[in-house]
This record gives structure tokens, C-alpha cells and sequence, in this order.
């Protein structure tokens, strides 16, 4: 029995559900990533810089991405004359389907999830990296020398940092004693902050060294400056991307935001409690933690957390300048690593000791 | 249709003779990058060709003139009075001060000065023209770092400058203003206390800059120890202006041979740093603009009164002789070497700019370091490429 066909009570052929799950894994990955670019890339931003930013499509130009959608669908689909064709095709599919196979563990509710694997968070780690492959391709079949450059960067700078992203994790997988996703969510909910539980035991209260070591970790993932060495645009004028135009170029961007959005949603379920409310919440409405109420305030739960993520994201992305290639991997290293693992040892000590 | 079958056939031949060319590139040792002509660290048309060994260059070579624009031939055509509109496209973000330095000359051949009134605001204007042009230098520091944000302060607050030269002078960017014997026009009502307000932005500006920039970590990991150009390396490249006395070599023009600007009317000190790397470059541009701010505030505050055109006969004609003035610009050293037999025109101009110096120690200076780091080199060397190519 599938989580949906138990959410509405029916019975569902194989079929059924997973055309319904199609349908909601676009809108969990498609959604998101509009809301956080107009937000943010269009709006939060446009304000830091002291402008505007786009006010003409729409009201306060909320239409403004649908532009660029239509834009970018509309131009012409170019392949360098000495590109590898099939791989430079290929290559934007890749990077999305990491995306997409990210958003396949994260829960939005109690029931409301694509499948609930018992090593979600193994698995979501495993699947993050695919994207590396995607990279390497685009900037490998572009038969451009900024491409290259901007390629091999990007495959450096995201094993290197896959390491403290795994790393920063373990010490939650420690605290809540699995690896199932919604199991850290039972954890973060039903553990208490020496015998007060009001607020249940959000991982970022006990784990803030590796949520720390998480976002920074995810910043790299994503490439965003301060990490931004793969696209650095004063450099390598968009590193791999540089060749792509049009609906392959559009598939990057999406790729780029919306995985950043998976991340966030990651981060909300591992350090903010994902998509369950603080327990006097519940009390005071006089419901159970995990009532199928959940089902659809959690999705709503999931996506405030995930905009805060997202906005200290690019808030750090449009203030900072970015390292160089070999400062940010002394940086991954020779100080994220050792952290990383300092906090491994402290939470087993003290999971073991309390 | 043979057409179309002999595009086929000769695109063909091209992509093989492409691979070729790889193929004989990949034997040999390196690759070769060329950042430019269409670069956008290089905010215009210079190229630099690159010869790379993983991401570290072995040598690096300039390639200059792809915007060379004939100003020295074209001044032969023009009267006096005309070439000062032509100048001002060299270094398109100081115009005023590429006119300054041929005007002194033209008076020096004259034997004409200019009133007190007009010296001043002459040395207000050229130091306006600074503040602006190292406003923006600061800012666009950050974008070839990475930062995204300080440009937009940078233009924002420059503006205002702008403004202010615009109100003087009827050009936002090429104010004309210069004449032989003078300035065009007197100072309109209430510019005095407008400019002090628009000091105070700018003040703010540089403290922001400082803060958000210069206080960064990944800034000042990114720009100490790199680019490092010692003091004899860079004099013997004939480097000027914040890119020698970032290297602790206390030479300013404007202290030192004011030519006819009124410098010594106010207090101010050269700012020089001992280390020579990108970032002591752009602290003293930093802290440059800082005493800019400080000469102009002093300047408008002593302001004498007077006329502000001297005599001069209706149609210039310069008597022959030779005369080289050069003077302090944003860039660095500008000097005009004018050649006169007398007639309505100049017989030769020589046009001396900072830029094409600046630049000239690529080769030397790239040498051995990694990509990020030609851009960061680069954008602490500050040219404009009309000042480069003339």
C-alpha cells in the first residue's frame, strides 16, 4: 500500500501512483525553485544591491521567471562545431536527474513521501554526486578550454567537499540512531534538551558545529561563491556552462536552484526537524505529532524551513568574494575534515555517556 | 546544392585541421588560453595570451591595439581647442584629467597661466574625476573577486559624483572643460555646499568598502602575497601611480610637480604601502581617494575669487617649440609631449598614457602564478583599455 492510495483511501494500480508521484515530484522540485529564485535571486537580492530588480512582468515582476522560461525555450540550440555531441546532449539531463532523485527520500509528512528508505539519508548523499558526473561531462564535451577548466574545477572542489557534507551528517545519524529520514524526524520531535521538551531536540540546538559544517559543505555542493571556482564568471566566463544556450542552459539553472532546494529541504529534515512542528505546538492544538493533518501543513512546514536555508544561501552568495582553487580545498581539508570528525567523536561520547 | 555540399566539405576540412591543432597542442607542453580579446575580467578588448600548465602559467604575453584608435595622428588635424574634446576618450572614466595635462602644455608654449580661480577649479575637477574613476575601481574589485554586491554601491554613490560634474561642467563623462587660458565656465550657485554633502557619500562609501572588501578574509586571502612587484622591477617598467607606490616608492606628480595645479594649497600627505602585492595597490587607491576627499574639501573651502579665462587671442595659435607636461592621473602618469611650428594645429603629439605601462609588466609579473590569480593581477594593475590603446 502506497503512502498516497492510504492518504486518500483507495486503492491505486501501480500505474496510478506512480503517475501521481511524477506529478508531485515536479511540483516538489519545479515549485520550490521558483518561489527561492524570485525570493531571493530576483528580490532579496535586487534589495541588498540597492536596486529594484525586475518590476515589469507582473506585479512587482513575480512573472519575470516565466519570462525567462520563455525566453531561454525560444533560443536557438546550439552545439559547438567540435563538441561532442551526444555527451554535450546528455550532460544537463544528468545534473537534473540528481535533483530529482534527491527529492525522491525527503518527507513532507507523515505519509506525504515518494518512498521511505530505511537508508534515506545514505541514499540522498549517494545520489547528490551524480551531478559531479553531469559536470564533468558538460565541461568535458564543450570542447571549450574555459569549460575544461571550469569542469575539472568543479569535479575537484565537489568530491573534495562531499567528505564534510557526509561527515557534518553522521553526527546527526548518531544523535537520532538511524538513517531513515523520518525516523531523524521522530527523533528531533520526541527527544528532549535535558528533560525539556517543548521544543522537542531540533539537531541544530545539539548538532550546530555540524550544521554549521553542513551548510558550508552544501555551499560547495551547490557552487555558489564564496565556492563558486567552477563558474567563477570573472574567470572563466561561466566555467561549464559557458557553451550551453537555450533549453539546455535553462536545465542547468534549474538544476542549480533546485537542487539547492533540495539541500535546504535536506537541512530542514536533519537540523530543523523537517516537516513536524515544535511539540507545544501540538499540544496546544491538541493533536498527535504525526496526525495525517500532517500530511498537508507538512509540505507548508518543510517550505518555510526551506526558505530559510535557501536565504542565508544567497546571502552569503552575494556577499562574500570567492576563494581560489587551492585555498578551498586547504580549506575542505585541512580544517572542515578535522572539525568534522572532532564532532563525530564528541557526539558518540556523549550519545554513549547520556 | 554544391553549395550547400561544399560548406559541408570545407567545415569538414576545418574541424579536421581543429584536431589537428589539438592534437599537436596536446603534444606539446601546455595549453594555450587566450583570456580576451571577449573577456570579461578584461573590461574591454585586451587579450592575453596565456600558456598554461594545469592551471599555472607558465608565460603570459599581452596582446595590445585591438581598440587603438589614432588619437596622436588625429590631433595633427585638429585646432587646439579641438583636441581636448578628442582626450577625454583616452581614459573614458578620468576624461577630465587627459585634458588637463595638454592644456598646461599648450600654456607652457603659450607663456599664458591661468588665473588663480580657474587653477582651482581646474584641481577640484581633476580630483572629482579621481574620486569617481577609484570609486569605481573599488567596487569592480569586487566583482573580479567574486563579490557581487560593492559594484552596485560603487555605481550608486558614483553617480553622485558624476552629478557633480555634470552640474560644473555640462558632461556627466567627457566634461570638455579645459580651455587654454582657463577653465569654460565659473562654478554654477550652490555647487560648493552640494559637492561637501556629495564628499560625505562618498566618505561612507569608502567606509563600507572597507568593511565589506578590505576587512574580508577570503579578500585578503585571495590578495596578500600575490602579484608581488618590487620597487626597482616596477620603476624599471616605468609603473606610476598607486601601482609604484603600492610598492612603497613615494613619487606623486601632484606633490612633486604640481605643473600648474594648486596641490600645495592643500594639506594632504601621499599614501604609500610598503608591500608591493595586489592588496597594498588597492589600499592605496582605497586610501588615496580618501585624501582626493580631503584636497577637494580644503580646496572649496579656500576658493579664491577672480576671473577665471586669462587674455587669450580668439584663434589659438601655439608658437613653436616643444614643451612636455605630465601630471598625476587616476591611472597614473599621463604626460603629453606637444610639438608646435606654430600653425593652428599641433605638428605632433605624443601621447604618454599610465595604462600601456601598467601593463607592460604582465608578462614578467604572470609569470608562474595561477589563473584566479592573473584576474585578481589584473584587476590591482587597473587599466582602462582606451588608455592603453590610443
Amino acid at each position: 500500500m502506497t503512502p498516497f492510495a492510504s492518504l486518500l483511501a483507495v486503492e491505486l494500480d501501480w500505474w496510478q501512483s506512480t503517475g501521481i508521484r511524477l506529478v508531485f515530484a515536479l511540483v516538489a522540485v519545479l515549485l520550490p525553485a521558483g518561489a527561492t529564485v524570485y525570493l531571493y535571486l530576483f528580490k532579496m537580492v535586487s534589495f541588498m544591491q540597492s536596486r529594484l530588480g525586475p518590476m515589469e512582468a507582473g506585479p512587482y515582476g513575480s512573472m519575470q521567471l516565466l519570462a525567462e522560461v520563455g525566453k531561454n525555450l525560444q533560443k536557438e540550440d546550439i552545439f559547438p562545431l567540435r563538441a561532442d555531441r551526444s555527451i554535450f546532449a546528455l550532460a544537463p539531463y544528468i545534473v537534473l536527474m540528481s535533483t530529482f532523485l534527491l527529492a525522491v527520500v525527503i518527507p513532507f509528512g507523515p505519509e506525504a513521501t515518494f518512498t521511505n528508505l530505511d537508508t534515506g539519508i545514505f541514499f540522498a548523499l549517494a545520489v547528490s554526486s551524480i551531478s559531479v558526473v553531469g559536470i564533468l561531462m558538460a565541461g568535458w564535451a564543450s570542447a571549450s578550454k574555459y569549460s575544461l577548466l571550469g569542469g575539472l574545477r568543479a569535479a575537484g572542489q565537489l568530491i573534495a567537499y562531499e567528505l564534510p557534507l557526509i561527515l557534518a551528517v553522521v553526527g546527526v545519524v548518531i544523535q537520532a540512531g538511524t538513517l531513515n529520514l523520518q525516523g531523524i524526524v521522530a527523533a528531533q520531535n520526541q527527544q528532549e534538551i535535558f528533560g525539556w521538551g517543548a521544543i522537542g531536540n531540533p539537531f541544530i540546538i545539539t548538532q550546530i558545529v555540524g550544521f554549521l559544517l553542513f551548510m558550508i559543505a552544501i555551499q560547495a555542493e551547490l557552487t555558489q561563491t564564496p565556492f563558486d571556482m567552477p563558474i567563477a564568471e570573472s574567470e572563466l566566463v561561466t566555467g561549464y556552462m559557458t557553451e550551453y544556450t537555450g533549453f539546455r542552459f535553462l536545465m542547468f539553472f534549474i538544476g542549480e536552484f533546485a537542487t539547492a532546494n533540495m539541500f535546504a529541504f535536506l537541512g530542514s529534515v536533519l537540523f530543523l526537524g523537517g516537516w513536524s512542528v515544535p511539540p507545544f505546538v501540538t499540544d496546544l492544538l491538541g493533536i498527535e505529532w504525526d496526525s495525517p493533518l500532517f500530511n498537508v501543513l507538512g509540505p507548508l512546514v518543510m517550505l518555510v524551513k526551506m526558505l530559510l536555508i535557501t536565504a542565508v544561501i544567497y546571502w552569503v552568495r552575494f556577499t562574500y568574494p570567492r576563494f581560489r582553487e587551492d585555498q578551498l580545498q586547504r580549506f575542505a581539508w585541512k580544517v572542515l575534515i578535522p572539525i568534522a570528525l572532532v564532532n563525530i567523536a564528541v557526539t558518540g561520547v556523549l550519545k554513549v555517556a547520556f | 546544392m554544391t553549395a550547400i555540399s561544399d560548406r559541408r566539405q570545407l567545415a569538414y576540412v576545418a574541424a579536421q585541421a581543429a584536431d589537428a591543432r589539438v592534437n599537436v597542442e596536446l603534444e606539446a607542453e601546455g595549453m594555450t588560453l587566450n583570456i580576451g580579446p571577449q573577456h570579461p575580467a578584461t573590461h574591454g578588448t585586451l587579450r592575453i595570451v596565456a600558456r598554461l600548465d594545469g592551471e599555472q602559467v607558465i608565460a603570459a604575453e599581452p596582446v595590445m591595439g585591438y581598440m587603438h584608435r589614432g588619437y596622436e595622428k588625429l590631433t595633427e588635424v585638429r585646432s587646439y581647442p579641438q583636441v581636448t574634446t578628442l582626450v577625454n576618450r583616452i581614459d573614458w572614466l578620468g576624461s577630465f584629467a587627459n585634458e588637463v595635462p595638454f592644456i598646461l602644455a599648450c600654456e607652457q608654449l603659450m607663456d599664458i597661466e591661468a588665473p588663480p580661480r580657474a587653477q582651482y577649479i581646474r584641481t577640484i575637477l581633476f580630483e572629482l574625476g579621481r574620486i569617481s574613476h577609484l570609486t569605481l575601481f573599488l567596487g569592480d574589485l569586487g566583482v573580479q573577486l567574486g563579490a557581487l554586491t560593492p559594484v552596485f554601491y560603487a555605481f550608486r554613490d558614483r553617480e553622485h559624483v558624476l552629478n557633480q560634474i555634470e552640474a560644473a561642467t555640462g558632461g556627466r563623462f567627457h566634461p570638455n572643460f579645459d580651455r587654454i587660458g582657463g577653465v569654460k565656465d565659473d562654478l554654477p550657485a550652490g555647487w560648493i555646499a552640494e559637492t561637501k554633502q556629495v564628499l560625505g557619500k562618498i566618505r561612507n562609501f569608502l567606509d563600507t568598502i572597507e568593511d565589506l572588501l578590505f576587512g574580508n578574509e577570503i579578500f585578503t586571502a585571495r590578495t596578500r602575497g600575490i602579484g608581488l612587484i618590487p620597487a626597482d622591477v616596477g620603476l624599471s617598467y616605468g609603473l606610476s601611480g598607486a601601482n609604484i607606490r603600492g610598492s612603497g616608492v613615494d613619487w606623486d606628480l601632484r606633490r612633486d610637480n604640481p605643473n600648474g595645479l594648486v596641490y600645495d594649497q592643500a594639506d594632504w600627505k601621499v599614501v604609500t604601502h610598503p608591500d608591493g602585492d595586489a592588496f597594498a595597490r588597492c589600499w592605496v587607491r582605497l586610501q588615496e581617494v580618501r585624501e582626493s576627499i580631503s584636497i577637494v574639501d580644503q580646496l572649496l573651502d579656500s576658493m579664491p575669487s577672480g576671473p577665471i579665462m586669462a587674455k587669450v587671442p580668439r584663434i589659438i595659435k601655439v608658437p613653436e617649440g616643444e614643451a612636455y607636461v605630465e601630471t598625476e592621473n587616476p591611472l597614473g602618469v599621463m604626460g603629453y609631449y606637444v610639438v608646435s611650428q606654430g600653425g593652428l594645429t599641433p605638428f605632433r603629439v605624443k601621447i604618454r598614457t599610465a595604462s600601456f605601462n601598467n601593463m607592460s609588466i604582465t608578462p614578467w609579473l604572470l609569470k608562474g602564478t595561477y589563473v584566479p590569480d592573473v584576474i585578481t593581477i589584473l584587476a590591482s594593475l587597473y587599466f582602462i583599455l582606451g588608455d592603453i590603446d590610443r
